[in-house]
């Protein structure tokens, strides 16, 4: 089989460019820990939400100075806690479950996104540096009423 | 060709499009209530959008699909008395299981999207006719792999046609593909009987994706099948290269299955490492689309040295533009350009986030299955159908102004959701006010009013597609239109292990067992075996 030299070349700076994209990911996700909502083994009965600590009780816990938990669930077509506020540079650990179908977790202005299963328990963590009201919203179609379900994260200054 | 063999070829182009029409005008509603036209008091958004993704995504693909890798495969393994049995059954039980789901959808009893995420749960009789249509789509590879047989028998050591192997693989690969999704209407369909209590939501969701992704290559394929060797046949030149050819459709076949975790990596149950192992076999993907660029390149460089041109604007100059079949092919070309950088984004696991299940992500498959695929297929057929019928297309400028206009609303449509998307709007979503509760929203409008323009002027230009394949039906357009599968000059110097379809597939088996053998073993391992109820929340 001939193949030609620019052919050759072409081939050479695809898998170049393919390596390089794959070692950039691989390093940041090792160096700086970027990596996406995945939790291993984190996990709760959606029949037993409403009884199973902290989620009976959802809302918003401070931990430590400008560091909170917050707590929610989704259930067609609403988030609870519904509104939570926190002070600017305040950092928040996102714990979210599903008592019914796959919801999606997301605030749009800040790099909050992921998918709510049944069964699951999903953490996504963000700092909050800039005063504001932040929209969080069900990204993943979930029903009728999906588009009215939203919730609201206060950031005063 | 003979007639009989073409009514079998027509008969699935004509379901694909029936799907496509019908299809395209629910996108144009849902466009106009993103836009905030208060239109959905008038119609079920929900409900439209479910048709819209299985009627264009899944019949119109697959149907067109099957149309020309059954055409490549009979034009070029020619047969006297070919049995067409197994053809025609494939097609009735394809027609019946679209049918049976399009019915349920349209009832109102299977509005899940189609993703058909569990544990909404829809009629039995959607997923049983989503099944019919998969499964029939399993004969027509069975049809191929007979005529490669048949082949081979009367003509031993001789390679087989290059655009009945392409057809081949494509088809072996979709085999692969759906068993994945095969597997997840094993536990579907016995829930939404009633027969089962509960469903596995993260295991239906890992099934689903394994399918998911392979199905984008599904349709790559069915268009690369077109550019690769209908493209050289409209520009009188033999295929660039049988070898090359060969490796990129081999290539996609171990490249396209074990990926499909790149859909999930939001999904909590799914460690990072198994995540970033099926982002890593998903970049490779890179090396055949690159080979493809470079194989297209060639191909535009030999038919302008034909005519004794060189250089970029030579090549440019000499290539057919006035060709309505051509020129849409191309624009199709310039639309996976894009497409193809967006995948990227999707893909880098870290980025990912930024844009997951955002309308980002359908400005992407608009400009991947919406531009490059449906827009390669609308062009071929201004030269196929008139071929299978006998006649010629009377207005060939208005097809040209039509691929144009396609190309140009789906741009502007594209370039608006991906804006939205950027700015955080999510997709699957009727309305966008949120109550007028947020500023950030609130600028999300502009772009899907820019995104209900593109997809205004994609309607318009589909209405006169209609319009130029209507223009074919009129006694006085009886004639002769020249189409084909070209093949290489020299198609005995590839080697012998691109000419086996079985080692490939050992390879994507293989590979398919290394990238879920993690997470599947995770989710019973120490995910919970959950069974949901199942919930009808529309």
């Amino acid at each position: 089989m001939h193949v030609p030299r620019f052919e050759k070349i072409w081939i050479g700076i695809s898998l170049a460019t393919m390596a390089a994209f794959f070692i950039v990911l691989v390093t940041l996700a090792i160096a700086s820990d970027v990596n996406p909502p995945s939790t291993d083994g984190l996990t709760i009965d959606p029949a037993k939400v409403s009884q199973t600590p902290p989620f009976d009780k959802p809302g918003l816990h401070q931990i430590g100075p400008r560091l909170y938990e917050a707590y929610y669930v989704g259930q067609v077509f609403q988030w609870s806690p519904n509104e939570i506020t926190i002070p600017a540079g305040s950092t928040v650990r996102f714990f979210v479950t599903s008592v019914d179908v796959v919801h999606g977790f997301s605030i749009p202005d800040a790099n909050v996104n992921a998918e709510i299963m049944p069964g699951w328990v999903s953490e996504v963590e963000h700092t909050f540096a800039r005063p504001g009201d932040y929209l969080i919203i069900c990204n993943q179609y979930c029903g009728a009423g999906h588009a009215n379900m939203y919730a609201h994260v206060k950031v005063t200054p | 060709m003979i007639v009989r063999e073409n009514r079998l070829i027509l008969a699935h182009v004509w379901v694909a499009l029936g799907a496509m029409f019908v299809g395209t005008a629910f996108g144009l509603l849902q466009v106009y209530s993103r836009a905030g036209a208060h239109v959905t008091q008038f119609f079920d958004y929900y409900r439209l959008l479910t048709a819209h993704g299985v009627l264009l995504a899944i019949v119109f693909t697959t149907f067109f699909i099957c149309a020309i890798a059954t055409y490549a495969t009979y034009s070029t393994i020619p047969r006297v008395d070919r049995p067409l049995w197994i053809g025609w059954t494939a097609w009735t039980i394809m027609l019946a299981g679209t049918l049976m789901a399009a019915v349920e959808i349209l009832a109102g009893n299977a509005t899940v999207l189609y993703t058909f995420y569990a544990p909404l749960k829809a009629s039995p009789w959607f997923y049983l006719g989503a099944t019919l249509l998969v499964a029939g789509s399993w004969l027509v590879m069975a049809d191929i792999l007979v005529q490669m047989h048949a082949f081979k028998k009367a003509n031993p050591g001789k390679k087989v046609p290059l655009p009945s192997f392409i057809s081949a693989v494509t088809f072996v690969m979709w085999f692969i593909a759906t068993l994945g999704v095969a597997g997840e209407m094993l536990l579907l369909i016995p829930w939404a009987f009633g027969w089962t209590s509960g469903i596995d939501v993260h295991l239906t969701r890992l099934l689903f994706w394994y399918f998911g992704h392979p199905l984008v290559y599904f349709w790559i394929m069915g268009a690369y099948i077109i550019w690769y060797t209908v493209l050289p046949q409209m520009l009188e030149i033999p295929v660039w290269s049988d070898s090359l050819t060969r490796l990129t459709f081999l290539l996609l076949l171990p490249l396209s299955c074990p990926v499909g975790i790149h859909h999930e990596l939001m999904d909590p149950g799914i460690s990072p490492v198994w995540k970033i192992l099926q982002v890593g076999l998903t970049l490779a993907v890179v090396l055949p689309s690159l080979m493809t660029a470079f194989a297209l390149f060639a191909t535009f460089e030999n038919a302008a040295a034909q005519k004794g041109k060189t250089g970029f604007i030579g090549i440019v100059g000499a290539l057919p533009w006035s060709n309505p079949a051509f020129c849409g092919i191309a624009l199709a070309m310039i639309l996976f350009i894009f497409g193809g950088f967006g995948g990227i984004v999707n893909a880098s696991y870290s980025m990912d986030i930024l844009v997951h299940n955002t309308m980002w992500v359908v400005g992407h498959f608009h400009i991947t299955v919406g531009g490059p695929v449906a827009l390669t297929f609308l062009a071929v057929s201004y030269v196929m159908i008139p071929k299978l019928t006998g006649r010629r297309l009377m207005t060939p400028r208005m097809a040209l102004a039509q691929v144009f206009g396609y190309f140009v609303g789906m741009s502007i449509m594209s370039i608006g959701m991906h804006v939205e998307g950027l700015l955080g709007a999510p997709r699957r979503t009727a309305t966008l006010d949120y109550g007028g509760s947020s500023t950030l929203a609130a600028s999300w409008e502009a772009w899907a009013i820019l995104a209900a323009i593109g997809g205004t002027i994609v309607i318009a230009n589909i209405i006169l597609y209609a319009f130029c394949l209507a223009s074919c039906a009129g006694i006085q357009s009886r004639g002769e239109t020249s189409f084909g599968f070209a093949q290489a000059q020299n198609p005995e110097e590839s080697p012998w292990w691109l000419n086996r379809i079985d080692l490939w597939a050992a390879a994507c088996i293989v590979l398919v067992v290394l990238a879920y053998a993690g997470p599947i073993w995770q989710h019973f391992h120490e995910g919970p075996i959950y069974l949901a109820p199942g919930y009808r929340t529309w």
